[in-house]
């Protein structure tokens, strides 16, 4: 399993072949269109994601240490940009998930592609993927 | 039905110049990603012409002073600008008098005006208060805090599939116990032009009074205060051409001397003392503080610049745009126009079947084009129509055909990216 590190740079790699910012949002919306299919059950409101126009749902489960993200929206942009945070931080323990910066988003140029109110939608994907995290990190420390 | 476009810019061409009209407002010269921006987003805020931009900086830089008390020439300069817009805005809504114009921030703080004022002092427990299923949520909160606080029922005119009102159903609403009726002139989210005056009639027959929400309908309709009989109407400037902040509340004489003062301070009142104070008259009694001169004063050159085009051409220009665009969407597969009521304004919603509005609306803005998505703050009537939201473009009177042509393309080539 590449680290979270080494999964951003491919992707930064991946979208510096676009220069058009029309071919960006297309490759978004192809990534989103690729996303493992989402269990209807987990699309319940506490799974919601507050902060974008579009609804995201996110469900997470807990296995060998690594937190699972699964996740869908109604909207093609934010379930592209979703799959994507899903890729690189699925998979991962939660102690990487919390502390790890995602420099993708300004470096791949999704900053100004989701500028403003709609980037809301995109930091409110990341606080809420980390806050799973730490909920998982929290339990597993209490074990120890 | 369906003019070819051929016909309808020969049509435009002799309503006025539009090419000449553009060159007016700066903003629309600019580029956004590149393409030459097209504005159509009219619904939430207008363009302002540089006449207005001018009138702001002019204000500033030669006689920005605090009105009314003031005897310096600045202060006398500032006032009589002040109140010459107050009487602009008179005319523009053919009030009997000066005095019943009221400034305000805009068309929330009048409705929150009357809520608390007028509402206050007029709502028992157990009265009603009708609103329409198309409202702003500006016109629908105020009532609901006011019923919530009162013990009062807020009752809701419903709304057909085509997005007009059913006025059966508004009849058998009405009632004794129904005191404020409160609807707005033009739906911000369908464009359906509402027949307020007919409500008003009906609601009078109760004894009710009326408030007319006329934030969208001033930039595009004659508003006549007296021929509507409306007891309140409000308005606001940032959507008729003029700048923020600034908008009108207009009462019936003897409903606002009954009412009392919305806020205390200064400004408002006559006389003060420790124990008690007497409250000045209309319209100062309900502008407590010192106002928003500067987008006052320019809110008059917004309303002269509307009165130079004339009301009737803008209307038959922005109705060709509406014709046109609603013909051109109807042909693009799976979209349906939410809002097809009989009289509207130059305001299409849309959906596109397995598409969010959302996706449109940043994919159009690829292409320079501005529209707004979402439930435009009319959350009920989304769920009306069993939606989320809508796209929505709306047409000022500096739109083109050409740009009505780019939100097409736009949209065709949007969903061929989503699809
Ligand atoms: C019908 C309607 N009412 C009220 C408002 C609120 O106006 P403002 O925000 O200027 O107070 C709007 C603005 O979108 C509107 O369209």
């Amino acid at each position: 399993m590449p680290t979270i590190k080494e999964i951003q740079d491919t992707i930064i790699d991946e979208f510096s072949l676009f220069d058009d910012s029309e071919d960006k949002y297309q490759y978004i919306i192809d990534l989103g269109n690729k996303l493992s299919p989402f269990d209807t059950k987990y699309k319940i409101p506490e799974n919601e994601i507050k902060g974008c126009q579009s609804k995201v749902w996110l469900n997470s489960s807990l296995k060998d240490n690594k937190v699972f993200f699964e996740a869908d929206s109604d909207g093609k942009i934010a379930k592209g940009v979703i799959s994507i945070l899903v890729r690189i931080l699925s998979g991962q323990e939660p102690e990487e998930i919390v502390s790890n910066e995602l420099y993708f988003i300004d470096k791949a140029g999704l900053n100004t592609l989701l500028s403003m109110n709609r980037a809301n939608g995109l930091a409110s994907m990341v606080k809420q993927m980390k806050l799973h995290a730490l909920a998982y990190k929290t339990k597993l420390e209490s074990k120890k | 039905m369906g003019l070819s476009k051929e016909e309808l810019l020969e049509k435009s061409g002799k309503l006025y110049d539009i090419e000449h009209i553009r060159k007016d407002f700066p903003i629309l010269k600019q580029t956004v990603h590149g393409k030459p921006l097209v504005y159509l987003d009219n619904a939430a805020s207008t363009q302002k012409p540089q006449t207005v931009i001018n009138a702001l900086t002019d204000y500033y830089s030669s006689y920005n002073a605090n009105i009314h008390r003031g005897i310096h020439t600045l202060a006398e300069k500032a006032t009589s600008a002040f109140e010459l817009t107050r009487e602009t805005l008179k005319l523009f809504i053919n009030a009997p008098s000066v005095e019943q114009i009221i400034f305000t921030k805009g068309t929330t703080e009048g409705i929150n005006l009357v809520a608390s004022s007028y509402g206050r002092q007029n709502i028992k427990k157990g009265d009603e208060i009708i609103v329409s299923g198309l409202e702003h949520h500006s016109n629908m909160v105020p009532w609901q805090m006011l019923a919530v606080e009162k013990g009062a029922f807020v009752k809701i005119i419903p709304v057909n599939n085509a997005g007009d009102l059913i006025m059966e159903e508004y009849e058998k609403l009405l009632s004794d116990r129904t005191k404020i009726v409160a609807v707005n002139h033009v739906s911000n989210t369908l464009g359906t032009v509402n027949p307020v005056k007919e409500i008003i009639s009906l609601a009078h027959k109760k004894e009710a009074k009326v408030l007319i929400d006329g934030a969208q309908a001033a930039s595009h309709l004659d508003i006549d205060v007296q021929d509507l009989d409306a007891d309140f109407y409000v308005l606001s400037g940032h959507k008729l051409y003029g700048p923020t902040g600034i908008g009108i509340l207009y009462g019936k004489k003897e409903i606002l001397e009954a009412m009392p003062p919305y806020q205390g301070g200064g400004e408002m009142i006559r006389e003060v003392s420790y124990e008690k104070c007497s409250f000045n008259e209309l319209p100062y009694k309900f502008e407590a503080g010192t106002p928003n001169i500067a987008d006052t004063v320019a809110l008059k050159y917004a309303i002269e610049y509307l009165d130079k085009l004339g009301k009737a051409s803008i209307r038959a220009h922005e109705n060709n745009l509406l014709q046109y665009t609603t013909e051109q969407l109807k042909h693009i597969d799976g979209l349906k126009i939410v809002g097809t009521a009989k009289q509207k304004v130059s305001i299409i919603s849309f959906s596109i079947e397995g598409i969010h509005h959302q996706d449109i609306g940043i994919l159009l803005d690829q292409h320079g084009i501005a529209i707004r998505t979402g439930h435009h703050c009319t959350q009920p009537l989304m769920g009306r129509f069993n939606i989320t939201g809508t796209s929505r473009a709306s047409f000022a009177l500096y739109n083109t055909i050409e740009e009505a042509d780019k939100l097409i393309a736009g949209i065709n080539k949007a969903i061929k990216m989503l699809r």
